[in-house]
């Protein structure tokens, strides 16, 4: 007996044999994909225009880490998970109001109020942030905390999603995050926070 | 004259929930025609280069999927193969009984309604959880989804929080916030406790072994990021040929399907977690899934392959607008339903041969199709398909044209009813018991007659 694969390739083959000719494959300009109002000039000011589309997404920029500190302490977000290659640079704007963990520990998911990681990069045209295996330390502690803060860097900003696309670092998990979790399952009313973040924030290094 | 079956259940429907689902599938539709034509200085050619690479690529099969195949394995990922739905579902619980694994949680995937792996596994002792909101209130109701991106369009927020309450999840409360972080505070512990994520795959890119999964509630990020073992359904026309189509793709997934320029989330995965990674799978399984697919590329059909699932086709249709998903019997509803269905049905073609009817061949959905399937050409050639196999649900609510059929092939017949058809303007049409003459006055007026005078006027026209 033919392996599953022979016996599907085999019917893929029967099938195509008797077309004439293939489609080819077409080329495409990347004008085509071009968002009009975004056709982006090469000295726009990137995060300016991350910022604006973060906003446009439900999610929060924020320009510096005194901002940060302040919105955590108003929403009562005292404890959290904090990348440990970040925090050296962080820890001073905590105070000892702050519980914040580098290790995140998966049975306590609804402990942490935020988490802190970096990205691997970030699009302006869709407000978008990218985070990769390697350099988000926690996937759960990216995902499970109510609110997530990405830490962006200004060169790691794509101008859009195809200048991304072709610059994607080798990284067995990508994912391309634009705004908080949502649904609109129910009666169409959108949801943010359904399983992950309800609370999408981008911060400025 | 017998109602078609999509039109006997659409009557049934109560009319609120018509209401609701004509609301929600036209509001979606405006949004996204609005964003599609703010943004891109030419949407139609677009839609027309993206119907043209995936025609392409299942042109191409013969040689993207063994491409894809070594790019997968290449990055760790195992591939397994299924001919049929049953053999799909094996593969999953033979993945699940290596590992010793008992729990599955699963990210929406259409692909795993089709070859109906939930009773699968769970008659053999697995607990198969949906945690898409939507698909999670499905699956505690017993029920199924009626539209491919909105699993609950024909459900409210009453209903919900009835299910709810008999499930456990809290007393009685229909607000969408309350119902959202009930299920949100249950399905996380249950992801937690999962030793397998389950997801379909959106794209595969033959060039680099990707698979793109989108998702807006973060489902799918979630069951690959706290369970030990991922496994991928994908249907065989999945695939995508370089990495840069997927730009174009995504641009018009989101926009077709939501009417967001992006997914919430959008994840390209190549393989097992990265070993600095403390979460997310060890193990990463492929399974690509034939069920019948093979059989639609062999039709004349074949175009339909093409479909990224975006549904809108769906919420642009008067037919599914009336009649919502569950009067397509199926597990794909509303105009790609009413072809990718019957065909890929099989043997029981009969059974769904009604559904290439269920359209108005109005050619809206051809029209909003993100990859440009010529949607009422299939259901044209299904409609013949249907009649010349004799599939009895193919002529429901057709009347015999037989005689008409004859007469309108005859000259001599032809010319002898224009000139005697006068009469018809002097007979109460209604009360002739002619079952197609009958059928047709059911719903419309019949015209003044008025034929032969064309003729009439064409021979006495002065000659030039
Ligand atoms: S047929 Fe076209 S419009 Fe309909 S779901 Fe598929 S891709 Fe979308």
């Amino acid at each position: 007996m033919s392996s599953a694969r022979d016996q599907i390739l085999k019917r893929v083959n029967d099938a195509l044999a008797p077309l004439p000719e293939r489609a080819p494959l077409p080329d495409w300009d990347r004008e085509l994909v071009h968002v009009r109002e975004t056709a982006i000039p090469p000295s726009t000011d990137l995060w300016a225009l991350f910022s604006e589309r973060l906003k446009s997404v439900n999610g929060e920029p924020v320009d510096d880490l005194a901002t940060l500190v302040n919105l955590l302490r108003e929403n009562g977000w005292l404890h959290g998970y904090c990348d440990p290659a970040l925090w050296p640079e962080l820890q001073s704007a905590f105070d000892e109001s702050f519980t914040v963990e580098t290790d995140f520990d998966r049975t306590r998911v609804d402990d942490y109020a935020f988490g802190i990681t970096a990205v691997a990069g970030a699009i302006a045209e869709t407000g978008t942030l990218i985070l990769g295996d390697n350099t988000t330390s926690s996937r759960l502690g990216a995902l499970t905390p109510w609110a997530h803060i990405a830490v962006v860097r200004d060169a790691q900003i794509h101008p859009d999603i195809l200048a991304a696309i072709n610059a994607l670092p080798e990284d067995p998990n990508l994912i391309f995050v634009t705004g908080p979790s949502k649904t609109a399952d129910v009666e169409g009313i959108l949801i943010e926070g359904v399983h992950g973040p309800g609370r999408q924030l981008a911060l400025r290094r | 004259m017998a109602n078609q079956p999509i039109d006997a259940y659409a009557a049934s429907l109560p009319p609120d929930k018509r209401e609701s689902v004509y609301q929600s599938t036209k509001g979606t539709h405006e949004k996204r025609t609005k964003l599609l034509w703010d943004h891109f200085l030419d949407p139609n050619e677009l839609r027309q280069t993206a119907g043209r690479i995936k025609q392409h690529v299942i042109e191409n099969l013969d040689t993207l999927l063994p491409a894809a195949e070594a790019k997968l394995q290449a990055n760790g990922v195992q591939v397994h193969w299924a001919p049929t739905a049953e053999d799909a579902c094996a593969a999953v619980h033979g993945i699940m009984d290596a590992r010793g694994a008992t729990k599955l949680v699963k990210s929406k995937t259409m692909v795993s309604e089709e070859i109906e792996l939930t009773p699968y596994l769970e008659k053999r002792g697995m607990e198969a959880l949906e945690t898409d909101l939507g698909e999670f209130i499905i699956q505690i109701d017993h029920d199924h989804p009626s539209h491919i991106v909105r699993p609950i369009i024909h459900k409210n927020r009453r209903e919900i929080a009835t299910s709810f309450e008999r499930e456990g999840l809290g007393d009685y409360n229909d607000e969408p916030e309350v119902i959202t972080r009930r299920a949100r505070d249950f399905l996380r512990q249950k992801y937690l406790q999962a030793d397998v994520g389950l997801t379909g795959g959106n794209f595969i890119s033959a060039e680099s072994g990707r698979l793109v999964l989108v998702t807006n509630e973060g489902n799918s990020r979630f069951c690959l990021a706290a369970p030990k073992v991922h496994i991928a359904l994908v249907g065989i026309e999945k695939l995508v040929p370089r990495d840069r189509d997927l730009g174009l793709l995504l641009n018009l997934l989101g926009r077709s399907a939501t009417a967001q320029q992006l997914t919430v989330y959008t994840e390209f995965i190549t393989g097992p977690k990265s070993p600095t990674q403390p979460d997310g799978p060890e193990e990463m399984h492929v399974i690509f899934v034939d069920n019948g697919r093979t059989e639609v590329l062999a039709s004349q059909c074949r175009e339909i392959l093409r479909c990224i699932r975006c549904g809108a086709c769906l919420n642009v249709c008067p037919i599914y607008r009336q009649a919502s998903g569950h009067a397509y019997r199926s597990v794909y509803p509303g105009p790609v339903g009413a072809v990718l269905s019957p065909l890929l049905a099989g043997k029981q073609f009969p059974e769904l041969a009604d559904l290439p009817k269920a359209s108005s061949l109005c050619g809206a959905c051809n029209e909003v199709c993100p990859v440009d399937i010529p949607i009422p050409d299939l259901l044209l050639r299904l409609r013949d398909k249907g009649k010349t196999e004799g599939a009895p649900k193919a002529s429901i609510g057709v009347p015999p044209m037989g005689g008409w059929a004859l007469m309108a092939s005859q000259p001599t017949a032809w010319k002898a009813a224009l000139a005697g058809g006068k009469v018809i303007n002097h007979i109460p049409t209604k009360l002739i018991p002619f079952p197609p003459l009958q059928s047709w006055t059911s719903s419309r007026t019949l015209p003044e007659w008025r034929g032969g005078s064309f003729r009439k006027w064409m021979k006495n026209r002065p000659s030039k």
